[in-house]
């Protein structure tokens, strides 16, 4: 039995700083942040839409400002990490045996990456932006 | 054989005569090819015979020599001298109270492991007369990477979470009754979902992903973890949704 | 130590972490077109008026906002634990209470259109 044992306390706030990988970590937790902030932005839009079309028409000019564009850009690189992450996962999420081989997981990672790539593509056209 | 001048700090406890920690110095000539085992024992055989330190095989495989080696969990067996700059400190495994110097106490590790029932559990009781078990390579490939696991700790000093919350059950206890889970010969899920299925089990894990990144024998628990993490939804799901609870 | 039932919580957080995976990056770059001034012609009134308008429109603006807001309160939940915020039984009745406020509120605009 342990004589005289010696405890290390994890400092609670300052763990992540011990190595990159638990940067990256809270880099990819973080996106729940502005995510989540970019819907309560989208449900403001549909309260909007909701009210009309001078309500909704104003709701897009409003829009326009500088504000509301770094809150874009910084919810797309959100979004976007957040993606990445999540594809990068899958493979680990669900393994897909076939027979006595696994699929390759950059095989299973890859098919989501596409599958997004052409899903976007296509919202893209049918929203008219080419 | 080329040598190479090692410098250590090592981190020093005596539960005797310490009430805390204190690093000390020293320096070894290592053939360069060497690891930072080799150092310590050389430490150990030359200049300080008073250092404590687990280890066995010296070849990746028992998982004794876990240490936290510039801040990164790695075996000191496979910890290579040639990929450290500077003075290289070693500390013991994180998460785990030391016992002296470099030695821990893995209480926590092993109680674990034996709370998740990791033995076959038949479905049926099976006599010897009855002749052996027949398992196709396909389904023994389902489970044999969690089979790898030399519980070495590793993945426990990594886990932000369960240096955060001690009573997590942990990577290496979980992928190991995941293992008998996925293990055709097995009925005994049931009885491990009561205990890896419950809150300081899988659902402290927030896939951070360490464990495996650190483990030495590729288990790679995370990926156990979050299919554990599925199968114990899907069964919740019919426990609560079906009539008869899906059985 | 019995099952917990935290599936209920996270596996809408794991379908909305897809969610959010393949839909929301688009979605934000259509308005951030229109932030930018270039509003896609899906975006203008008559367009979104006619998708939510529809069944299936209404259907898949909640499924896309419902899940994305519960998914992200949960992530958010275990960050702030993970930030050393050890309140966690407050952090988490504020968060869930919050998406779903969001989710209800979501369901009573697209049903008004």
């Amino acid at each position: 039995m342990s004589r005289n044992p010696l405890i290390r306390e994890v400092p609670p706030t300052s763990w992540y700083f011990r190595h990159p990988r638990y940067l990256r970590y809270m880099a990819r937790e973080i996106t729940s942040l502005f995510v989540g902030a970019y819907c309560v932005f989208l449900v403001f839009a549909m309260q909007s839409l909701a009210a009309g079309q001078s309500s909704y028409e104003a709701f897009l000019v409003a829009l326009r400002s500088p504000a509301s564009i770094i809150f874009h850009l910084l919810a797309l690189a959100a979004a976007l990490y957040h993606a990445a992450t999540w594809f990068n996962a899958t493979q680990k999420a669900m393994p897909i045996q076939r027979g006595e081989e696994f699929v390759p997981g950059k095989l299973i990672s890859g098919a989501h990456y596409l599958a997004w790539a052409v899903l976007s593509i296509v919202i893209l056209f049918i929203a008219g932006v080419f | 054989m080329k040598e190479r001048l090692v410098r250590l700090e090592v981190l020093r406890y005596n539960p005797d005569t310490d009430t805390a920690a204190h690093f000390q110095r020293y320096e070894v000539s290592c053939p360069e090819e060497g690891v930072v085992l080799d150092a310590l024992n050389k430490i150990k055989e030359t200049i300080d015979p008073t250092l404590n330190y687990r280890w066995s095989c010296h070849m990746a495989v028992c998982g004794s020599c876990g240490m936290m080696i510039n801040g990164e969990p790695k075996l000191s067996c496979h910890a290579f001298l040639r990929e450290y700059d500077g003075v290289i400190r070693v500390e013991p495994l994180a998460h785990f109270p030391i016992e002296r110097d470099l030695v821990t106490a893995p209480d926590d590790f092993i109680e674990k492991l034996k709370r998740v029932k990791p033995y076959l559990i038949p479905k049926a009781p099976k006599p010897i007369s009855e002749g052996e078990y027949l398992q196709t390579p396909a389904q023994l490939k389902k489970y044999h990477r969690f089979t790898l696991c030399i519980n070495c700790m590793l993945c426990y000093a990594a886990c932000p979470e369960y240096g955060l919350t001690p009573k997590f059950i942990g990577p290496a206890a979980i992928s190991l009754a995941h293992r008998y889970n996925q293990d055709s010969r097995d009925g005994g899920r049931d009885e491990r979902q009561e205990i890896i299925a419950s809150k300081e089990g899988v659902w402290e894990c927030t896939f951070v992903g360490a464990c495996s990144e650190v483990c030495p024998a590729h288990v790679d628990p995370a990926s156990a973890l979050q299919q554990v993490k599925i199968a114990s939804s899907i069964d919740w799901f019919k426990e609560h949704l079906l009539p008869g609870g899906g059985k | 130590m019995a099952k917990s039932n935290k599936p209920i919580i996270w596996f809408p957080f794991a379908a909305g972490g897809t969610v959010i995976a393949f839909f929301i990056p688009v979605i934000v770059l259509l308005t951030l077109l229109a932030a930018l001034g270039h509003v896609p012609a899906g975006l203008n009134y008559d367009s979104m008026r006619a998708l939510a308008g529809s069944g299936l429109g209404k259907l898949a603006i909640f499924v896309v906002i419902a899940l994305s807001l519960w998914s992200s309160a949960h992530r958010l939940r275990c960050t702030c634990y993970d930030f050393g915020l050890r309140a966690d039984k407050l952090v988490a009745n504020v968060l869930y209470l919050a998406a779903g406020a969001g989710i209800i509120a979501t369901a009573v605009y697209l049903l008004r259109i």
